[in-house]
């Protein structure tokens, strides 16, 4: 049988194609200005009749103009997680303008989760605004950089305002910039290590969403839980095949 | 509205022109939220005409009311008496308070960083558009909190402001301090009215106000059935509307209504179809029109099927003795308000029984915490709160929130979750 997962989310859509479990099928585009009509663009090639299953912040503007169903992303989150992994307890996500920490039951369930609330500190719109201050060209650059940066500088704010001036204050003091990626980078994890007790951390994690592609952030994470830190090869398309996989 | 009303809102000193703002962005809010619901009750009909008339004919009534010489008193809370104002021919308004307005005012006067509900009434006062406000001869305030408190102070520069202190605790020192709170407050409004209270007086206007209550507490009974016979919006409206319409036409038409939720139940028929996922919502108020979180609750394919809330049953459960002289019916109103379960209390642990009491009496699958930014009593309480369900393993969501719609997608995702987690 095959399936569809979309999801729509702050900064990029991911679709999955299933055939029974095996993914066929995938995709990864901006979300442009046009959420819904580059979703639907991206369904347009499959067989008619499929049944689409949209999560992510467009899923309910996708149901109204193609998708079938809807699954939130704490719930896709869980279930393609609990597929790729399923010995794995935890989920970390870091999206766009998102944290979520999910804490799984059997067969991929979700038994507890934690979001940030309302503003998106420490998320992937955090570093993006970071790497500009600090003069990277692009925020997977800043990941790599700061990944040699040396540990003592910290960043006290988790406004990504008050942290973007904060950052800009300490490369006027003529404090290298990789130190200072690497206490931006921290300040990320200290977040995520907040959701993560919240919610009663338990090994193993797995990390997805965009910033699960940022070295830094993953091997920050991994020390400070002392844990492997696992991270599927498409991070991004994670919640996508979750919402394929729903039922 | 019926009417054109404008020349009444200058007569009693609005900004008509900020008014005009106001009552631009209210129909629309409530046609999105209220007015699209499926299988609404037709006693529903009386609640939509006066929110349609909020503004209108209950303010003329107030109008009348003075004209005459009658005092109308506004409150911030359910700890004010209303049966004592009654009792000296006064009217009590509860005062909503539930929008973001006039916050570059208030700030003027306040910090920028206090609960929502405070920077609201100080907003509304500043700028003149709330004619219940500007109706109110004087202002009844409390000590529920620091910031309420300490604004109260603040507000008594523009209307005047009688503040009754509320314990913190509830040993018997606490109950004597607010049995002579009463007894003060009795001496104030007689003044103030003009009027002596009598027994026989504030035993009608006990009488009448345990009927609005008997009335309100019948609407929640029916509630306890599945399918639910009317949606927690609509229920949240209600009890939104008892804090300032008219007394005894209110507790007649939720009467009407209960008569027709009541036939529903017989019959088997509800706003949800049976199943649907029961929720109760407890936390701090929820003032007109600050109706997002039951909002994005209900459209989730949930049902809210209580509200332990200051909107809600801690309004209106446990009534007044109305045996005694008049020296008991102080002390029996004393003692049902002090009843009352407000996280300003230490402890609160009788909140605690009582959200497990109604999880079980109305079959809730599920609690929502939904506090304002700021409340500390209620923010920390949550705490509390949940250590309690968890140990009876009823699931929680706790939701801290403002007036704003920016985190309205945000919250919807985490309320589907929390519902996709419990059915």
């Amino acid at each position: 049988m095959i399936s569809a997962g979309i999801d729509i989310g702050s900064r990029t859509i991911a679709l999955v194609v299933l055939d029974n479990l095996d993914m066929v099928q995938s995709a990864l585009v901006d979300t442009g200005y046009t959420p819904v009509e580059t979703g639907r663009e991206l369904v347009s090639s499959l067989r008619p009749g499929v049944c689409v299953t949209a999560t992510g912040y467009g899923r309910h503007a996708a149901k109204a103009d193609f998708a079938r169903r809807v699954v939130t992303e704490i719930r896709a989150q869980a279930l393609g997680v609990s597929h790729l992994y399923p010995e794995a307890r935890t989920v970390l996500d870091i999206g766009g303008q998102d944290m979520k920490v999910i804490s799984l039951g059997a067969g991929g369930s979700v038994e507890d989760f934690q979001m940030n609330d309302r503003c998106a500190a420490g998320t992937g719109k955090f570093l993006e605004v970071m790497a500009g201050a600090l003069g990277y060209p692009s925020v997977e650059a800043f990941g790599r950089d700061s990944l040699a940066g040396n540990p003592g500088t910290k960043i006290s704010s988790m406004c990504t305002v008050f942290a973007e001036s904060e950052a800009v204050s300490l490369l006027h003091q003529g404090i290298d910039r990789r130190n200072i990626g690497r206490a931006l980078h921290e300040a990320v994890v200290e977040r995520a290590l907040g959701l993560l007790q919240r919610v009663g951390y338990e090994a193993p994690l797995a990390f997805t969403g965009g910033v699960a592609m940022n070295p830094c952030v993953v091997s920050l994470l991994a020390d400070k839980l002392k844990d492997r830190v696992w991270v599927p090869q498409n991070p991004q398309l994670v919640a996508a095949l979750g919402a394929a996989l729903a039922r | 509205m019926t009417r054109d009303y404008r020349a009444m809102w200058e007569s009693i000193g609005l900004d008509l022109e900020a008014h005009d703002q106001l009552l631009q962005a209210l129909p629309p809010a409530y046609g999105s939220v209220y007015l699209g619901q499926d299988n609404r009750p037709a006693g529903m009909e009386y609640f939509d005409f006066v929110i349609n008339e909020i503004h209108g004919l209950r303010i003329q009534e107030l109008q009348e009311h003075k004209a005459e010489g009658g005092k109308v008193f506004g409150a911030f809370c359910v700890f004010v008496p209303e049966e004592v104002i009654r009792a000296a021919g006064g009217i009590c308004i509860g005062l909503c308070s539930g929008i973001e307005i006039g916050s570059v005012q208030a700030e003027k006067v306040l910090p920028r960083n206090i609960c929502p509900l405070i920077k609201s009434f100080m907003g509304f006062k500043l700028t003149k558009i709330c004619p219940y406000f500007e109706s109110c001869d004087i202002v009844i305030g409390e000590t529920t909190c620091d910031g309420k408190k300490k604004a109260f102070e603040i507000l008594n520069d523009y209307v005047p402001v009688h503040v009754m202190e509320i314990p913190q605790m509830k040993r018997e020192k606490d109950r004597s301090l607010w049995r002579s709170e009463i007894h003060d407050f009795v001496s104030m409004v007689e003044e103030f009215t003009g009027n002596k209270i009598t027994t026989e007086s504030l035993r009608q206007s006990i009488k009448e106000v345990n009927e609005k209550r008997r009335a309100l507490l019948r609407m929640s009974q029916l509630r306890t059935n599945d399918p639910v016979p009317v949606s927690g919006k609509d229920s949240l409206l209600i009890e939104q509307i008892a804090m300032y319409d008219d007394v005894n036409r209110f507790t007649a038409k939720v009467n009407e209504l209960c008569d027709e939720l009541a036939v529903r139940v017989r019959e088997g028929k509800g706003v949800r179809e049976p199943g649907a996922p029961r929720i109760i919502v407890t936390g701090t108020p929820m003032a007109i029109p600050n109706w997002k979180v039951p909002h994005i609750i209900e459209s989730s394919g949930a049902v809210i099927v209580a509200e332990e809330l200051c909107t809600g049953l801690r309004y209106f459960e446990n009534t007044v003795p109305e045996e005694g002289s008049l020296d008991d019916l102080l002390d029996s109103i004393a003692e049902r308000y002090l009843g009352i379960n407000c996280a300003c209390f230490t402890p609160n642990d009788a909140r605690m029984q009582r959200l497990l009491q109604l999880a079980r009496e109305y079959k809730a699958d599920g609690i929502i915490h939904c506090s304002l930014t700021f409340c500390d009593p209620y923010l920390v309480e949550a705490n509390r709160v949940e250590k309690v369900l968890k140990e009876h393993g009823i699931p929680l969501l706790k939701i801290e929130t403002d007036y704003g719609q920016e985190d309205s997608e945000q919250l919807k995702t985490r309320i589907e979750a929390f519902l996709e987690m419990i059915r």
